[in-house]
């Protein structure tokens, strides 16, 4: 017979009080400044390269290769899960966030070899939203196609 | 005489010594309040291995050859081995046990490992089939991360009750004769599950097992848990532990003084582990490098170490099914302290 007899209704209402409080207006104000400073570095990027002659759609896509190359060094010397503790979804929302998405299972699975391991892997994290990404993309095509 | 007490409680007639225990930890463990009682903490995770797997391996197998070094005895002398880990297929301990030739059982009870093998060896012992056993275990912060969660160098924010998997391995060495702490009675738990469905919230989840087990045995005995010095969880954190007292207080029982966990003493509150330490070797390490020399220096008469497992899988938490705990209980005693502070002796 067991000697705790409670429903698990009852113990989730526990489980809930005894759960230490994190403060939500910390994580919301922690996740701006954080994510708001990494658009802040993407914003002087484009400044320097449109200062530098370059045309403003052209400077874009640079400015985001230059923000994946950050991320997945971040991710390298093993910064960006340590900023993350602290940012929240504001190291996760950023294209640097899908860098690190990318990179962390490469680095993590390149043990268990380059073709299985690193190249099945890779996309562990990111998979979904390049599956979801695509399947909107189709759904949005239709609509276009039909609609408008 | 009969061996059982009361419903789940077991009494050990011949009483087996623990002759030996060693442990062994990783850096993280190493800079704890605890580092200077482990025989050794590594520098690196990767202990100059290529993988974290096969750092947990070969920590694992020089931890058992301290043990063995310690009490003074090579391998033939040794009954049974009996491991567990948290890697699939528990591999690190299968993989160890070929490096010596010593009949083997391979365990798997999560983080209550530990005390499964020692309540299985004392069994062995006290039934008369075999003279010493050795009972081993070990976990990996990296490695264990990578397979129930998601990559190291992912960026995704811990919850402050998630608990921090040990590095480390913990093995002790029990024999029918010989000095040291000797094992009296056990009380084998029941897998408990009040419907905890998330995989960072293990102390939630094997709280009510601890309680479970702790209820019955006092029981079962017909004790309080003021008859002991220390009853000691093996990694409930901050949230579990904090959980099994608000259990057993709507039992009338008040563990206030004499609780401690695994989990909580391992680290210091400036890590960053969130609620404390959890993982097979998070009990194994402390039991065998802190809490077995108090009890041989005469520090403690009478412990009850109720070491804790979660038994998810990875597969289960994707399927959304809830998290079942199971916490095994034992009685070690100290008949004869002798009294070398913080030594060890192992003399047959």
């Amino acid at each position: 017979m067991p000697q705790i007899n409670k429903t698990p209704n009852e113990y989730q209402k526990m489980v809930k009080n005894a759960h230490p409080s994190d403060s939500k207006v910390k994580n919301f104000i922690s996740a701006y400044v954080i994510g708001g400073l990494i658009c802040v570095v993407g914003e002087i990027i484009t400044n320097i390269l449109t200062a530098q002659g370059l045309a403003l759609n052209e400077a874009g896509p640079l400015m985001s290769v230059s923000m994946i190359f950050i991320g997945g060094l971040l991710t390298g010397i093993g910064v960006y899960d340590e900023i993350a503790q602290y940012a929240g979804a504001g190291t996760i929302v950023p294209i640097t966030g899908f860098a690190n998405a990318i990179v962390s299972p490469a680095m993590e699975y390149k043990q268990d070899g380059y073709i299985l391991g690193l190249g099945a892997k890779m996309y562990s994290v990111a998979g979904p939203v390049l599956t979801y990404g695509m399947l909107s993309a189709f759904i949005v095509g239709i609509i276009k196609l039909i609609f408008i | 005489m009969n061996k059982v007490v009361g419903n789940q409680t077991i009494k050990f007639e011949r009483k087996p010594k623990i002759i030996s225990s060693a442990a062994i930890v990783g850096p993280k463990e190493g800079e704890g309040p605890l580092g200077e009682y482990f025989d050794k903490a590594l520098q690196d995770s990767y202990y100059q291995e290529q993988t974290w797997e096969k750092a947990e391996r070969k920590m694992t197998q020089e931890n058992i050859d301290l043990l063995l070094q310690k009490a003074n005895l090579s391998p033939d002398k040794i009954d049974y081995l009996i491991g567990g880990d948290l890697l699939n297929q528990t591999v690190t301990s299968n993989f160890a046990a070929r490096k010596f030739a010593v009949p083997y059982f391979g365990i798997y009870g999560a983080c209550s490992t530990m005390v499964e093998g020692m309540i299985l060896g004392a069994i062995l012992i006290d039934g008369g089939y075999g003279y010493r056993t050795i009972n081993f275990t070990s976990s990996h912060y990296q490695g264990a991360e990578r397979q129930y969660r998601t990559p190291n160098e992912y960026g995704d924010k811990y919850p402050s009750y998630k608990q921090w998997t040990a590095t480390g391995t913990g093995a002790t060495l029990l024999a029918k004769d010989g000095q040291g702490p000797v094992v009296t009675e056990a009380t084998v738990g029941k897998v408990i599950d009040l419907g905890v469905k998330d995989p960072k919230d293990m102390g939630s989840a094997m709280a009510p097992a601890a309680a479970d087990t702790i209820l019955q045995h006092l029981n079962d005995t017909g004790r309080t848990p003021q008859d002991y010095d220390l009853i000691v969880t093996g990694d409930l954190g901050e949230v579990g532990s904090k959980l099994l007292k608000e259990l057993l207080a709507e039992k009338n029982i008040n563990l206030q003084d004499c609780h401690d966990d695994c989990g909580k003493i391992l680290y210091n509150s400036d890590q960053d582990v969130g609620a404390g330490g959890s993982g097979c070797a998070c009990a194994a390490v402390v039991t065998a490098a802190y809490l077995l020399p108090y009890l041989n220096n005469g520090e403690f008469k009478r412990i009850f170490v109720v070491a804790t497992g979660a038994l998810l899988s990875p597969l289960t938490s994707l399927q959304g099914e809830s998290i079942p705990s199971i916490a095994h209980g034992i009685v070690i005693e100290n008949e004869s302290p002798n009294n070398a502070i913080g030594n060890f002796s192992y003399e047959e």
